[in-house]
């Protein structure tokens, strides 16, 4: 009997172990030219940030010295930035997913307000991306232009008159700042969901997790849309098909 | 259960729309519904101009970036003018130093081209003066300050534009150890070296002589720290910083003048402050 009942659980347990390594594989999110991009944008931009500390807080410039050379690394990351990022504009499943983070549903705002207001993020508002990633794509994209420009603008001094250069070190500074703040919460957010992290390592997601962070998103892999019917409909369809409802 | 997860998601949706959809917006949605969007959550406009594409937001937030980049680079100047002031006065009342690290915090940035911070004491620092002089001598640090000694306080202005008001240095004038060496008459320049063992620096010899330039062993009344430059660097009061060397240990009276470290990458020779490198400081001398 209790022989019975534990062979019983031991095969219920085998279940759960099989569902789990089925659900390890999980689903697709990310392609390996997107998950590409996402590595190369994390590296460019760890150098830019590391010595951009080194350039910019003293204690770490009496470490590290070797300004010339600090300088040069950082010029160069920092404009290398965007290239990941159009190389990626090759990969369809980049594009699109451009799309998506690009565009904002009524969910989407939904999710802000709530975000707003409770402070908490809400997951059933949240399509293949939510709000917030959202926002911070969008910010991401902005703030590497504007640091690429002012960027620009001290690389080059003679190009320029003086008046510009200061005006162009006070945002080149102070968005620096910003984005510190900004990259911290987004290694945060990532450093407290590893199915997320490991979606943007393998690519793969497990279903619960969809089930509880984006519920709104609909893997293409998921629903047979591979049809004639469906394929003429372009980047967002997990949003726009769960909007339409 | 994983399976059968996106299965009862996905058949109940066709039939009843957006607005009962998730269990969780029930709640959600009557304090969402408040300021943002008016009325109920349908937001009309949306959906039927759209054909629910949904707005731009992300090329809304990169354009407004791009736009406030451009006033901030237009207005950048004189917001961190009067930013500088308040953060000069508040940093002095700080004592964790914390606003010292926002831009325009006020302090001293610490720039070195070399590896590390080199070290030199009282027993292994000298200081050497030869080229075109009749008596080349190599100083120690104790007959540095048996010399004459003058004290300035200035203004130093950093050629990347910070500056920091009232700062006090101290030490012997190049005047007075030109003229100890006997400069010959052939000589028209001088060449600065550095025990850091990259940096090089340059003045013509009547740039050299005026009565504002130092061989300076102290900095706001204590003897220079290694951080800058210390046991002893020069200290170039009417020119931007890059001109006072740190770390100094070698003057050579030359014939020409041989660009410094950062003149080779850009950086004028005569570094004037407010005269060169295309920047228009208030003079610091």
């Amino acid at each position: 009997m209790t022989w019975t009942d534990g062979s019983a659980s031991r095969t219920a347990a085998m279940m759960t172990r099989l569902h789990e390594s089925r659900a390890v594989t999980g689903l697709r999110r990310f392609t390996r030219a997107e998950t590409w991009v996402h590595r190369s944008l994390a590296w460019l931009m760890g150098v830019c940030v590391g010595t951009a500390a080194c350039l910019y807080f003293p204690p770490l410039s009496e470490i590290v010295g070797r300004r010339r050379q600090v300088v040069t690394l950082h010029e160069w990351s920092g404009i290398a930035l965007p290239v990941p990022v159009l190389l990626g504009l090759a990969s369809r499943a980049f594009r699109e997913d451009a799309g998506r983070l690009g565009r904002f549903f009524p969910h989407d705002r939904r999710w802000l307000g709530v975000a707003l207001r409770a402070r908490r993020r809400e997951a059933s508002l949240a399509g293949k991306f939510n709000a917030g990633q959202k926002l911070f794509a969008a910010f991401s994209v902005g703030a590497v232009l504007v640091m690429i420009g002012t960027g620009l603008i001290m690389w080059f001094p003679r190009l320029t008159p003086l008046f510009w250069r200061t005006g162009a070190t006070f945002v080149h500074d102070w968005l620096a700042l910003f984005m510190a703040a900004v990259i911290t919460g987004h290694v945060w957010f990532a450093s407290k969901d590893p199915e997320a992290r490991r979606g943007l390592r393998t690519g793969y997601v497990p279903r619960w997790w969809i089930k509880e962070e984006h519920p709104l998103w609909r893997p293409e892999s998921e629903a047979p849309r591979k049809t004639a019917a469906g394929r003429h409909r372009t980047a967002p369809d997990d949003d726009r098909a769960r909007e339409r409802g | 259960m994983d399976d059968s997860a996106p299965h009862p998601v996905r058949t109940p949706v066709p039939l009843p729309l957006r607005e009962p959809r998730e269990p969780g917006e029930s709640h959600t949605s009557h304090d969402a519904s408040g300021p943002g969007d008016a009325g109920p959550p349908h937001e009309s406009g949306e959906a039927a101009g759209k054909e629910d594409r949904g707005s731009p937001v992300g090329r809304r937030v990169v354009l407004g970036m791009l736009g406030l980049g451009a006033a901030g680079v237009a207005v950048g100047g004189d917001i961190q003018d009067k930013l500088d002031s308040v953060l000069a006065s508040v940093s002095a009342k700080d004592p964790t130093g914390v606003t010292g690290l926002l831009p325009g915090g006020g302090g001293f940035r610490f720039y070195s081209v070399s590896n590390s911070i080199p070290h030199r004491a009282e027993s292994d620092y000298r200081l050497t003066i030869g080229g075109l002089v009749d008596k080349p001598v190599s100083y120690r640090l104790s007959d540095l300050r048996a010399l004459p000694q003058v004290r300035m306080v200035r203004d130093v202005q950093c050629v990347t534009g910070w500056r920091v008001p009232h700062t006090a240095f101290s030490g012997v004038r190049l005047s007075t150890l030109l003229d100890a060496a006997g400069v010959q008459s052939k000589g028209a320049a001088i060449r600065f070296t550095c025990f850091d063992g990259v940096y090089t620096e340059s003045l013509t010899m009547e740039q050299a002589r005026r009565p504002d330039m130092l061989v300076a062993l102290t900095m706001n009344d204590k003897p220079v720290t290694d951080a800058h430059g210390g046991p002893v660097r020069l200290y170039a009061a009417p020119m931007y910083f890059y001109k006072s060397a740190k770390w100094l240990s070698g003057i050579t009276v030359t014939k020409d003048v041989q660009p410094g470290y950062w003149e080779h990458y850009g950086y004028d020779v005569d570094g004037w402050v407010g005269k060169s490198n295309g920047r228009h400081d208030d003079p610091t001398s």
